[in-house]
């Protein structure tokens, strides 16, 4: 074989893996998508991506109430009313932790440092039982705004954002911040007009990784949500499977579909946002 | 990771001590407080209490009476913790290689100059993206229920239909497909390490005579170690705590055969309104660290 016609062969190749496993990866949700505007009898007698006949059904049924008090918007709404201060409370106290800790010689900050890579691996089921416990306590379960959500996050709990802004901080030059001082700036005000706008595009993909992952989460609702018209959207989308998979697949789906858009929309706006954050927690490393 | 704890600006020397200096040296320490606040009242305080309880009987319902070691000697003859813990060591153990080795697959593919490559990137990140919600969890169940798209699909090529979910061999494996198809973050990370190997590392060796898979072994692999090894801590961090996709998509069924020990503790601790077995969850978190 000529040296030509063997690296035509490899990047043949290269390309059949690459379409092929991506068709692997995408298919699943463009199935999802065909499936609900196909009538129920049609959604698994093929493998069509197109519905043959074409239906809103799916939809319509996605937007019936439940119990009469929650439906895919309101349990929608819900969800970022969860996630929207969530988001911003975290870019604000982890980008002030991160600072403290990548610019300042605090006393015994090896081992604080220590104990925040320590609950990176900390899981959260060690923990539910007892922060169940405080939060009742607190009397933050079950609260109209969330309570037990959006005050941990005031305070960086979510440690995997300080230690991601730690390591772009590393990256930002320090003598910016000594010539900021020469020119009288104290800590606050070089966090804000020097260390802030350096860190926007860490602190989007902060906002960003936020949103996704609150937007998933399950197991919170599932302990600090119990009154079904402060479901979120995840609740919501289990509910409607439990109440109508067998049966009617395609509104289940639909509502599935639903309370997923906002996260896809966000996904293809900042694509390169969400790639630059998650490459540099690991690179960096 | 242990450099960020050395870098650090040095401070100027004292000359005049002042309360406002005074305050001004130690202002990293403001910094951190609202973490270190956090830290012990979320994270440090809940932890000793799941430690202290883990030594106790207590129930949400009941007073302790009884103190001891009792709930670490149960883990070793209840069979459904130890049935619990082999499932998610199964789980973990299938899923984290297989995703790290087709992540690194893929993106050693995408770093070849390859046209197009910004798709391929979407196309494979997408599903990292959305994998961990409820919504995709119900898609999965979707296309693995009895009658669904998967056995559709089989009933093109004439094979008869498999109960996958309801099939105690087959449900673990599914769980874990629905993870193996997250590659794309892993890979995401890959991709950007591949891209900082040096060029001129792969042509000195191919003047050297070294092949392909040579290069690969000898040079990449060891050049994007530290990234393998993030990829690995973070990957078997989160296969240890998948709760979403058994709880939604099987309950844990069939026959407990997809409980894995966070489904496990949160049916003990929350329905049936037993504490005691917070012990298993330090054998679950012992086994991390």
């Amino acid at each position: 074989m000529s040296r030509k016609n063997k690296k035509m062969l490899s990047s043949f190749l290269r390309y059949f893996v690459l379409i092929a496993v991506g068709t692997v990866m995408v298919y699943p949700l463009l199935w999802m998508i065909g499936a609900t505007f196909k009538p129920n009898n049609e959604i698994f007698s093929g493998i069509g991506l197109i519905a043959k006949n074409p239906t809103l059904d799916g939809y319509k049924g996605a937007m019936i109430r439940y119990g009469g008090e929650i439906d895919i918007w309101k349990s929608m709404l819900n969800t970022y009313k969860i996630v929207i201060p969530k988001v911003i409370f975290t870019v604000f106290s982890a980008t002030i932790a991160a600072y403290g800790f990548a610019r300042f010689k605090v006393k015994g900050r090896n081992l604080l440092f220590a104990c925040m890579m320590a609950t990176l691996f900390l899981p959260q089921v060690v923990l539910n039982v007892p922060q169940f416990l405080m939060f009742t306590k607190f009397g933050w379960v079950d609260t109209p705004w969330y309570l037990s959500f959006i005050v941990p996050s005031l305070f960086a709990t979510d440690t995997y954002f300080v230690f991601m802004l730690v390591q772009f901080l590393r990256n930002i030059p320090k003598e910016l911040e000594e010539a900021a001082k020469i020119d009288g700036c104290n800590a606050v005000k070089t966090l804000w007009y020097v260390i802030v706008p350096m860190l926007k595009p860490s602190l989007a993909s902060c906002a960003l990784f936020q949103f996704m992952w609150s937007s998933n989460d399950f197991m919170g609702p599932l302990l600090y949500v119990n009154t079904s018209k402060r479901y979120p959207a995840a609740i919501f989308v289990k509910m409607s499977m439990d109440g109508d998979s067998g049966f009617s697949w395609n509104k289940v789906l639909a509502s599935s579909l639903i309370s997923i858009i906002p996260s896809l929309i966000l996904f293809f706006l900042a694509q390169d946002q969400f790639v630059d954050g998650i490459a540099a927690g690991g690179v960096k490393g | 990771m242990a450099k960020g704890a050395k870098s650090g600006s040095v401070q100027a020397p004292v000359k005049k001590r002042s309360l406002k200096k005074a305050l001004n040296d130690n202002s990293g320490f403001f910094f951190v407080l609202p973490w270190l606040i956090g830290f012990f009242v979320f994270k440090l305080y809940p932890f000793g209490s799941s430690l202290n309880y883990s030594f106790t009987d207590y129930g949400l319902h009941s007073k302790t009476t009884e103190y001891g070691i009792m709930n670490y000697l149960n883990i070793f003859t209840d069979t459904k913790i130890l049935k619990s813990l082999g499932v998610t060591f199964r789980y973990a153990f299938l899923t984290v290689p297989l995703k790290m080795v087709f992540a690194l697959f893929i993106a050693y593919i995408l770093n070849f100059k390859i046209k197009g490559v910004n798709i391929f990137r979407t196309a494979y990140y997408i599903p990292s993206i959305l994998g961990g919600s409820v919504a995709i969890a119900v898609l999965w169940k979707a296309i693995f229920n009895d009658s669904g798209l998967m056995n559709t699909i089989l009933g093109i090529f004439n094979i008869s239909p498999i109960s996958w979910l309801t099939d105690a061999n087959y449900a673990l494996f599914i769980i874990c497909l629905l993870r193996v198809w997250q590659f794309g973050s892993a890979m995401v990370i890959f991709l950007a390490a591949l891209k900082g190997v040096p060029e001129n590392l792969y042509e000195a060796a191919s003047i050297d005579g070294a092949g392909k898979v040579r290069q690969f072994f000898c040079i990449t692999l060891p050049m994007i170690a530290p990234v393998v090894f993030y990829n690995l801590v973070t990957q078997l961090v989160q296969a240890f705590q998948e709760f979403n996709a058994p709880y939604v998509i099987t309950q844990g069924g069939p026959r407990n055969s997809t409980t894995l020990i966070s489904l496990l503790i949160y049916n003990n601790a929350f329905k049936m309104i037993r504490l005691d077995l917070q012990a298993h969850r330090l054998g679950c978190y012992l086994s991390l660290s």
